[in-house]
């Protein structure tokens, strides 16, 4: 019989590190890395979203009141995509490529600590730029102001589980090139459903609409622009967001320590 | 390593405490294989390898590029499950319990694509906080590497930006941060000017000194594995053709020594001694190099310098059996093991 362990085998070292201290390092990390990119990708998010809110103004029948608010959610929320979803889709399809998570899987730290901080960092640099198109966009649609303040949670729940997904598809995609064509196509995916409202899609889509995790966040900033705003529904909205975000983050963990032992 | 260093190293090895905390050798392999579908066939990258390294040795794995090398130490490291044989880390088995190696090694791989975005400072200070340390002792830690290897010049910079040395330097101080009593080190020399070089050495060692730090070294850089390896595993297909200290390694070839010319302009091919020489050189352009029995070598060099052939001659050495040599002896094709 061969033990796991001989009973003199030394001591297994009492330093791995609780599950905050391990996200607080790689939080810091990834916060010290976007200060280099911290403007082109709050430009590339911002105007791509300001960009859509004014083109729509010209184009959409914007006399009811429901367009107009699923404009300027969706525009807010396709800031968050942009980062969340399609840049950590292609960060961690070439992290994967490179061979570079070795050096995670040689460290005594949870995958679970690595994909939610990293998540969780990613996702805080859309806060600037959302405020910014939510704020900006109901102005120019004359929208009232005075629950703004929701897409505050919206983009942090929107972007941890939008950046679950982006970190899971960048793991499990074979090659980096299919993890950045999936990642740009989930952004076109939430930009679609996010901008249009529920009412005008056809049955098929709405069912899609039903699984896409944005789609509740959307909903929750737009119910924001009601004059009497049910908070029941904002507050299952987001919960619904948050339900899929630990379902993501975990997915992504799996995913992993899949992709740390693959080769 | 001085003297007094070696004590230091000896006494920390066989002091009680250390013998109580890590009874066991560091490593102790057996029928290690692994083997990876191809079109074409099976293709085995570890074949059936078995070794054990000692606590506090600076034990090497040489061989050229593809030998397998990678393919072991992802294994040692828990990376990668290998399809039989038995990996044991101080006695704890880690085919079975792989979590456990992050506790007793720190790795460092051949590229360091996770530490790309960040600056060295950042990098040493996350992966000592990783380890385990508080914030306060990771930023201690993380200022005494950055003195000792020299990174204060470009310790700000993102390392992407970095020229290949500082690169790897920098993935060497994140290999040292955090203190781990085993050091796995894929190639930490590649690139590195002979300064740089000097101090990984210096760190390494001081390490070993103090704390009976164990060095698992990957190279094909013969020189450097010749000088500061106390045991060389030389690896090729995936094999461990031999594996001893390098002396007792170059005694097995010891009757041949190398002879290596440099012709000033073309080789007078008319003299009969070089033509003998040439039929058994290798060559590089201007330069020869020839393995004869030290009798023969004598001669040769008395010839070669005493007649006009010395005029034709721009510079000679002549050197014992290398690693290269004991490598080429046992049937190894060496394709690209260094010599600088």
């Amino acid at each position: 019989m061969t033990a796991l362990s001989h009973p003199l085998a030394a001591p297994v070292a009492a330093s791995r590190p609780p599950f905050l201290a391990s996200f607080g390092a790689i939080f810091a990390g990834q916060l010290a890395r976007a200060r280099a990119a911290a403007i082109p990708i709050f430009m590339a998010a911002t105007l791509q979203s300001v960009g859509l809110v004014v083109l729509l103004k010209g184009l959409v029948d914007t006399s009811t009141a429901v367009t107009e608010q699923s404009v300027v959610a969706g525009s807010s929320v396709t800031v968050v995509s942009f980062v969340a979803l399609n840049l950590l889709a292609q960060r961690f399809g070439a992290l994967r490529a490179s061979g570079a998570l070795d050096y995670f899987g040689a460290l005594p730290v949870r995958p679970s600590a690595i994909v939610t901080a990293t998540a969780a960092a990613w996702a805080s640099f859309t806060v600037p730029g959302s405020v910014l198109v939510a704020v900006g966009g109901a102005i120019f649609y004359g929208l009232p102001l005075a629950n703004v303040w929701v897409i505050v949670p919206v983009v942090i729940a929107a972007g941890i589980s939008l950046a679950g997904l982006g970190a899971l598809l960048g793991l499990i995609a074979p090659r980096p090139e299919i993890a950045t064509v999936a990642g740009q196509l989930g952004m076109a995916l939430v930009m679609f459903l996010g901008l249009v409202p529920a009412h005008r899609l056809p049955g098929v889509i709405q069912a899609v609409r039903a699984v896409v995790p944005s789609t509740y966040a959307v909903d929750a900033f737009a119910e924001s622009f009601r004059q009497h705003p049910s908070w029941t529904t904002v507050s299952l909205d987001l919960a619904i967001c948050v339900g899929v975000c630990a379902v993501a983050l975990a997915a992504s963990a799996w995913a992993f320590r899949r992709a740390v032992t693959a080769r | 390593m001085t003297a007094g260093e070696v004590q230091d190293a000896a006494a920390v090895r066989d002091d009680p405490a250390t013998v109580a905390a890590y009874p066991h050798d560091a490593y102790v392999v057996a029928g290690l294989t692994k083997t990876y579908r191809a079109k074409h066939g099976d293709v085995p990258a570890t074949d059936g390898i078995a070794m054990t390294i000692g606590r506090s040795e600076v034990f090497g794995l040489l061989g050229p590029n593809g030998a397998g090398k990678t393919t072991l130490v992802r294994q040692l490291i828990g990376l990668l499950r290998p399809d039989t044989g038995r990996i044991e880390l101080f006695g704890h088995d880690v085919v079975a319990r792989p979590r456990v190696v992050p506790d007793f090694v720190a790795y460092l791989p051949q590229d360091d694509a996770a530490l790309a975005d960040l600056s060295p400072a950042v990098a040493l200070e996350t992966t000592a906080r990783l380890r385990g340390l508080s914030r306060p002792a990771a930023r201690q830690e993380r200022d005494a590497i950055v003195d000792e290897l020299g990174l204060a010049e470009f310790a700000a910079r993102p390392i992407a930006k970095l020229s290949g040395g500082q690169r790897r330097l920098a993935g060497v101080g994140a290999a040292l941060v955090g203190g781990r009593p085993v050091l796995v080190l894929d190639e930490p020399t590649t690139g590195l000017d002979p300064t740089a070089r000097r101090a990984v050495w210096a760190a390494l060692e001081r390490r070993r000194a103090a704390h009976g730090n164990t060095v698992v070294l990957v190279t094909h850089n013969v020189i450097e594995a010749e000088t500061v390896l106390d045991r060389v595993a030389i690896i090729d297909h995936g094999r461990v053709i031999v594996c001893d200290t390098p002396g007792r390694l170059k005694a097995t070839v010891d009757r041949d020594v190398r002879l290596e010319l440099a012709w000033r302009d073309e080789p007078p091919l008319t003299d009969r001694l070089v033509r003998e020489l040439h039929a058994q050189a290798v060559e590089h352009g201007r330069r020869w190099s020839v393995r004869l029995p030290a009798d023969r070598a004598r001669a040769a060099l008395g010839e070669l310098t005493s007649g006009p052939l010395f005029a034709a001659l721009d510079d000679f050495t002549l050197a014992t059996p290398s690693l290269e040599d004991v490598y080429l002896a046992l049937g190894g094709a060496a394709r690209d093991l260094e010599r600088s």
